[in-house]
C-alpha cells in the first residue's frame, strides 16, 4: 500500500514495513522513529541502523543473539535506544523487512 | 479477553522442570515476549531450578523416557547413553537454528530486560544458596512475592 511520509510516497507492508528498501532515506527513518515514539536518533542508532541494512543487503538472518555479537551494540543497550520491541522497531526505522526470527 | 483490549503488557513463566525442551520453550518464551516489547519474568521452582544453577545448567538433558514424541521406544530410550545422544543430536540442530546454549540464553534475557526469580521453598528443599545459582537471578522469593510481582492489567501465567 502507498503511504505518504515526509513529503514521500513510498510502497509499505500492513506492518508499516517499506516493501521497496530503495525508496528508504534518512528523512523517512527519521519520520517513522518519530511514529514509533524515538525521540531522537543518535551517532549510535544510525551505526544499528546501517549495520541492520548491511546485514540484509547480504541477505544474512537477523537476531537478537548476532546483534549483540555484532560489536555495534550489546543487547541492553539495544534495548534500551529503541524500546518496547527493538529488532522490531530499528528494522522498519531501517526500511528492511520484519526480521522472522524468534531469538 | 476483553479487558483493555486484550493486550498482553506481562508474561509471567514458571518454569518447573529441567529437562531441556522445557527450559528451552520456556527461555524462547520470555525472549520472544521481549522482542515484542511485552515484559517477561521468569520464577523457577522444583526442577527448574537446575536450569539457573550455575553447576547443572550446561549439563541439562532432553528427556528420552515418557516422551512420544521422541519416537524412540521406552526401553531403549532408558539404556545408558541414550540421553547423552539424543541431547548431543539437538544441541545440534539448534546451533544450526543459531540458538544459544543455556548459559549464554540466560545472559541474553537478562540482557533483554527479563526478571529472573529462584522459588525458595524449592532453594530450601534442595538445599541451595544464592552463590550456587546464576549471577542474574534477581533474587529468592515466596509464591506469595512472585503472585505480587504478577499484578496488573494484562499480564498472563504461563506454567511450564
Amino acid at each position: 500500500m502507498d503511504k505518504t511520509i515526509s513529503g514521500k510516497t513510498i510502497q509499505v507492508n500492513e506492518e508499516g514495513y517499506l516493501t521497496n528498501f530503495s525508496e528508504w532515506d534518512k528523512d523517512i527513518a527519521l519520520a517513522i522513529s518519530q511514529e514509533e515514539h524515538i525521540e531522537e536518533l543518535g551517532p549510535k542508532h544510525w551505526k544499528i541502523i546501517e549495520y541492520l541494512q548491511d546485514q540484509f543487503k547480504q541477505e544474512i538472518p537477523l537476531s537478537i543473539r548476532k546483534i549483540g555479537k555484532s560489536g555495534v551494540v550489546d543487547i541492553e543497550e539495544f534495548y534500551a535506544l529503541f524500546p518496547q520491541g527493538p529488532l522490531k522497531k530499528a528494522t522498519k526505522i531501517a526500511g528492511i523487512p520484519k526480521p522472522a526470527s524468534c531469538i | 479477553m476483553n479487558e483493555d483490549n486484550g493486550e498482553l503488557k506481562k508474561m509471567m513463566i514458571i518454569l518447573s522442570k529441567a529437562s531441556l525442551e522445557n527450559v528451552y520453550a520456556a527461555f524462547i518464551l520470555a525472549n520472544g515476549a521481549r522482542m515484542e516489547g511485552i515484559e517477561a519474568e521468569m520464577f523457577f521452582t522444583f526442577f527448574g531450578l537446575e536450569a539457573v544453577n550455575k553447576k547443572k545448567l550446561e549439563h541439562l538433558h532432553v528427556a528420552t523416557v515418557g516422551n512420544p514424541a521422541m519416537h524412540i521406544p521406552t526401553l531403549i530410550g532408558g539404556l545408558p547413553g541414550m540421553e547423552a545422544l539424543a541431547t548431543s543430536m539437538m544441541k545440534k540442530e539448534m546451533e544450526k537454528l543459531d540458538m544459544p546454549g543455556v548459559h549464554e540464553f540466560l545472559d541474553i534475557l537478562k540482557a533483554s530486560g527479563v526478571k529472573l526469580w529462584a522459588c525458595k521453598l524449592a532453594m530450601e528443599m534442595f538445599h541451595l544458596k544464592k552463590e550456587d545459582m546464576y549471577d542474574g537471578i534477581g533474587g529468592i522469593i515466596t509464591v506469595g512475592e512472585f503472585y505480587k510481582k504478577s499484578s496488573g492489567k494484562g499480564t498472563h501465567m504461563m506454567f511450564i
